[in-house]
């Protein structure tokens, strides 16, 4: 890694990444379980999904026999089961979650609704994956693994909130579960009506798992029901949904009215008192459902910003071939559009963009990998200790919260200087563990579901308006058209951006968090001494620069005395919440090149042409992390600064804070030039400067302004990046077709 | 009569020949090393139609023995193990049309013989016929008389397992035609032309009961013996291009038709 403008032996990137570059990146390069599922997937996503979006098949809202033909190709790919276990016909064992985020990657690499569909199925066993009795999971997953001529039984999710409230508070639902039947001695049966909308799946869906509310006295609060096809009453798959986008999934508004036993409560129930008690609320369900998928569904945004970066430098070199005033040869026949700077860079954003939302996906996958396991075991170990679900597990856990902010302490620390005893009891608490690593969940899943739909969605507007009108028709190479629209979808289902922004509101100002946080600067400060031109350096002084507005914010006011951080000061939270993402994808990206950067010169293959591929990836990091830390820069310094009363002429405390002429002219005597340093100044004959007011004063912000001006200079030298990463750009070598028809 | 097979398939590896790099603006050569890389398509199709011939043969099994640089063998076999269950024999060496057929084939009779348990009534060897990676088209018919195999067919497009065992072949011969071939029976060499069998579909739970064997194979995968050392190369050149293109518009279908038809009679 280097910040050296761009020399004549400059080693630079000679084709584009492939998977051995992106096994590396995204740690896979020892799972060669996921190895093959990517290319499993690859095969039809860029084959019969590809096909189909040639074909039209995106033209109807139906439920088609092209779009159907589709899930035949998923089972036979292994698609349908990666989400089994491998007792339940499934073929991967362990924690699921990147297996789910790259294959959500590969589809959508293609068309995000074929992955929605893929995805969405898991979604509709994941309830009974995380909650349900062991009777339901050995009974669904079995079913729903695809197996001989035997068609899986296919799922679907239905949560659905009241209108207008819907994908805002999942705390009011629109169905209702009833007792229909309780005999003495025998298992209740249960009357469930529900009416989805927007319910993925549905023309094909054997079973639903839906969330309902009870309507009867004698069953306690919500829960989630399985519903089958078969069962008796009402399972109408409704009318389709006319949506523009993601037309290979399958979205209609169902009705249910159903009978159906107390055995299919997601979790089971006990009964006090004479009332059923569900173990699990449908919140506390969907709650461990959500923070898992929302990861895929950022990663589905990620994968078509990458995925445009080839036919867009096709389209940009080829742009004037043919044209009988072009030449061979020419500059303009070789290079066409690339020959203008402003198409390089802006084609960077997008690659850039990509790739720091695919950093940021993959690594909280592979986070919820890692805590899967450590949720168990941690329930296994308040059990043992009489700790129980509820409230009694919440106050267990925020006990044990400064244990988390001890060890964290402690592993900064360097072995020898440390209470190494302490540490390793600490380290080898999966409480304590747990309590880590799901801090840091709760911040990067709604992160990844923020950042990458929704800036990512504007991002892939750009990518559109580089491929000129061509960008907007159906010929579009690498439909991209389709996949802007498409991204405005992810951006949306499984909770819009507000929510993403509301939970992250709340769960970046958790201690253990901001404990990690802190280590995460120290870490950005010792990369950029090791690779200085990573831009490492401007990211660290930009994360600073968040946390002291955050630490300001919550202890300031505003200008008439209410206090700035709170829930519903959603012009405060909510752009500190946006900055924050900048400053993770940023900080993802450069911890995957650093790991290129280590792993990748002793790689067969990754090793020819490592140093321009290096390069320009640490290039593409410095200015990725350049313009995280302007985001941040101009936040921090609106909600710092924007909620303080302008000084006036008029206020007599701001006017009497100002400097008279005679004042100034005695301070001049005494030392030359100081009235220079002066901003505001009345004269005697009580005029001022023509302008709004005093200049505004910055007690007791002095660190921030000087935080604000060391970013300003951090960002020295990342221009230079972006310029030599363009000229990378000009000169790497494309296929000269897509590899899927388009 | 059911007979039940030992298929050692030979192949190595190309760059993909579906893509090809659009050349650098300015002097520089495209690189095709820096494709991604496939199992040569000819082979390729040998594996794919042994992997058809051995499931409807139950008790028969297909090797696969496989030169070529072993870390981008590995990223090839996580596609290609998901097709057919198979044993791999790796052999660590160069991914390049310009090694000497005489060399590879004895690198691969070395492999192949040491294989143990083969059984000569039941072998077959099967191969493609050419390569994409620039071969001679020689390599299996000096590997099957290193192995002794006298029964050599080559550009097959069709294998048929007859009612007493013996194997009725479709070669490719000159204007589209067959030659068809009765054979005996095992062993017999088959170098592949296209086949007629489809691309068996991926199947991850295949590739996961594969990668038990594929993954120690790669590793313990010996580096050939070094190839191209008996051939002094007096000139490499790239091939000449040709480039015919003329941009004609509004012309009516039947010109064009009429300009191609001439063209081919041409």
């Amino acid at each position: 890694m280097r910040a050296t403008a761009i020399g004549k032996e400059t080693q630079t990137l000679r084709t584009l990444p492939g998977d051995d570059v992106r096994q590396i990146l995204w740690r896979f390069g020892d799972r060669f379980d996921l190895q093959m599922l990517v290319q499993s997937v690859r095969a039809v996503a860029r084959g019969p999904v590809a096909r189909a979006v040639a074909n039209g098949a995106r033209h109807s809202h139906q439920w088609t026999k092209e779009k159907d033909d589709l899930l035949r190709e998923f089972d036979a790919a292994g698609i349908t089961s990666v989400f089994l276990d491998p007792e339940f016909g499934g073929y991967l064992a362990g924690p699921k979650n990147l297996a789910l985020a790259l294959t959500a990657f590969e589809l959508a690499w293609v068309d995000a609704g074929a992955a929605t569909a893929s995805l969405a199925g898991c979604l509709g066993l994941a309830p009974i994956h995380e909650r349900g009795t062991p009777e339901q999971k050995a009974e669904y997953m079995s079913r729903s693994a695809p197996g001989g001529d035997r068609t899986p039984l296919r799922g679907a999710f239905c949560l659905t909130e009241p209108i207008p409230y819907v994908g805002v508070e999942t705390g009011l639902l629109s169905g209702k579960v009833r007792i229909a039947e309780w005999r003495e001695g025998q298992e209740p049966l249960l009357h469930v009506t529900k009416r989805g909308r927007f319910i993925t799946n549905m023309d094909f869906a054997g079973f639903v798992t839906a969330a309902v509310d009870s309507g009867d006295p004698k069953i306690h609060g919500s829960c989630m029901v399985i519903l089958e096809k078969t069962d008796a009453g009402v399972f109408d798959p409704g009318a389709p949904a006319r949506k523009l986008v993601h037309q290979l999934s399958s979205t209609t508004d169902p009705i249910f009215d159903l009978t159906v036993p107390a055995s299919r409560i997601v979790g089971g129930y006990t009964i006090e008192d004479g009332v059923v008690v569900p173990n699990y609320s449908h919140s506390e369900i969907i709650e461990a459902v959500f923070r898992r998928t929302r990861v895929t569904v950022g990663l589905m945004t990620a994968a078509k910003l990458l995925s445009a970066v080839e036919p867009l430098i096709r389209y940009h070199r080829e742009r004037f071939r043919g044209g009988e005033s072009v030449p061979p040869g020419s500059p303009r026949f070789e290079l066409g559009l690339q020959q203008r700077e402003d198409v390089l860079h802006r084609l960077l954003e997008v690659w850039s963009t990509g790739e720091a939302a695919a950093s940021l996906g993959f690594s909280t996958a592979r986070l919820f990998d890692e805590l899967d396991p450590l949720e168990r075991e941690k329930e296994r170990v308040l059990a043992a200790q009489g700790v129980h679900g509820g409230t009694a597990l919440f106050k267990a856990l925020r006990k044990r919260q400064p244990d988390a902010i001890e060890c964290l302490t402690l592993a900064a620390q360097p072995a020898g200087r440390r209470n190494q005893e302490r540490y390793d009891a600490l380290a080898a608490d999966p409480v304590v563990r747990f309590l880590a690593l799901d801090a840091q969940a709760n911040v990067l899943c709604p992160a990844v579901k923020l950042w990458n739909t929704g800036h990512g969605a504007n991002v892939l507007r750009e990518a559109v308006s580089l491929m000129g009108g061509y960008g907007i028709t159906e010929d579009c190479p690498g439909f991209l058209g389709y996949k802007w629209m498409d991204a405005q979808l992810e951006a949306t289902y499984e909770g819009p951006e507000a929510v993403q922004r509301r939970q992250l509101s709340l769960t970046m100002t958790n201690e253990v968090f901001l404990a990690q946080f802190k280590l995460w600067i120290g870490e950005m400060r010792r990369i950029a001494a090791r690779y200085p031109g990573s831009g490492a350096c401007a990211l660290a002084t930009a994360m600073e620069l968040w946390l002291w507005t955050l630490n300001h914010l919550q202890k300031a006011t505003d200008a008439a005395g209410v206090k700035l951080y709170s829930g519903n000061r959603q012009g405060v939270t909510f752009p500190l919440a946006d900055a924050l993402c900048w400053l993770l994808a940023s900080r993802a990206q450069i911890l995957d090149v650093v790991e290129l950067a280590e792993q990748g010169p002793s790689h067969p293959v990754v090793s020819e042409g490592l140093e321009g591929l290096q390069n320009f990836f640490t290039d593409l990091c410095h200015a990725q992390a350049a313009r995280a830390a302007g985001e941040v820069g101009r936040i921090c310094a609106e909600l710092v600064f924007g909620y303080r009363r302008h000084p006036s002429w008029d206020a007599e405390g701001d006017y009497q804070g100002c400097y008279q002429e005679d004042e100034l002219i005695a301070i001049e005597s005494l030392v030359p030039g100081m009235s220079a340093w002066t901003p505001d100044m009345i004269r005697e004959d009580g005029s001022h400067a023509s302008k709004a007011g005093p200049c505004a004063r910055m007690d007791g912000l002095h660190d921030f302004t000087r935080l604000r001006a060391k970013l300003d200079g951090c960002l020295t030298g990342s221009l230079l990046a972006r310029d030599r990463a363009a000229h990378a750009l000009a000169h790497v070598m494309i296929p000269q077709a897509l590899d899927y028809p388009a | 009569m059911s007979v039940s097979y030992q298929i050692v398939v030979c192949a190595g590896l190309a760059p993909d020949p579906l893509q090809t790099l659009e050349p650098v603006p300015g002097p520089a050569l495209k690189n095709e090393l820096a494709l991604p890389a496939v199992l040569d398509p000819w082979a390729a199709h040998a594996l794919y139609e042994a992997a058809h011939l051995a499931k409807s043969r139950p008790g028969s099994k297909v090797y696969l023995v496989a030169l070529a640089p072993k870390a981008k063998l590995q990223q090839v076999m996580m596609t290609v193990a998901q097709k057919l269950p198979f044993e791999l024999i790796a052999l660590d060496g160069p991914m390049s049309g310009f090694a000497d057929a005489a060399e590879v084939a004895a690198a691969l009779s070395a492999a192949v013989s040491g294989i143990a348990g083969l059984d000569r009534e039941r072998w077959l060897l099967f191969g493609g016929w050419e390569s994409a990676t620039r071969g001679a088209g020689a390599t299996m018919q000096m590997l099957a008389e290193r192995l002794g195999i006298i029964d050599q067919f080559l550009a097959v497009d069709e294998l048929r397992v007859e009612e007493d065992g013996s194997l009725r072949v479709w070669e490719r011969v000159e204007g589209g035609g067959h030659q068809v071939s009765l054979c005996e029976g095992p062993p017999a060499m088959l170098a592949w032309a296209t086949g007629r069998l489809p691309e068996p579909v991926n199947n991850p739970q295949i590739g996961m009961a594969n990668m038990r064997g594929v993954m120690p194979a790669l590793q313990r995968a010996r580096p050939a013996p070094p190839l191209g050392g008996g051939i002094e190369y007096r000139k490499v050149a790239l091939p000449a291009q040709q480039r015919q293109t003329r941009v004609v518009k509004d012309a009516a279908p039947e010109e064009i038709a009429r300009e191609l038809a001439a063209w081919i009679r041409e």
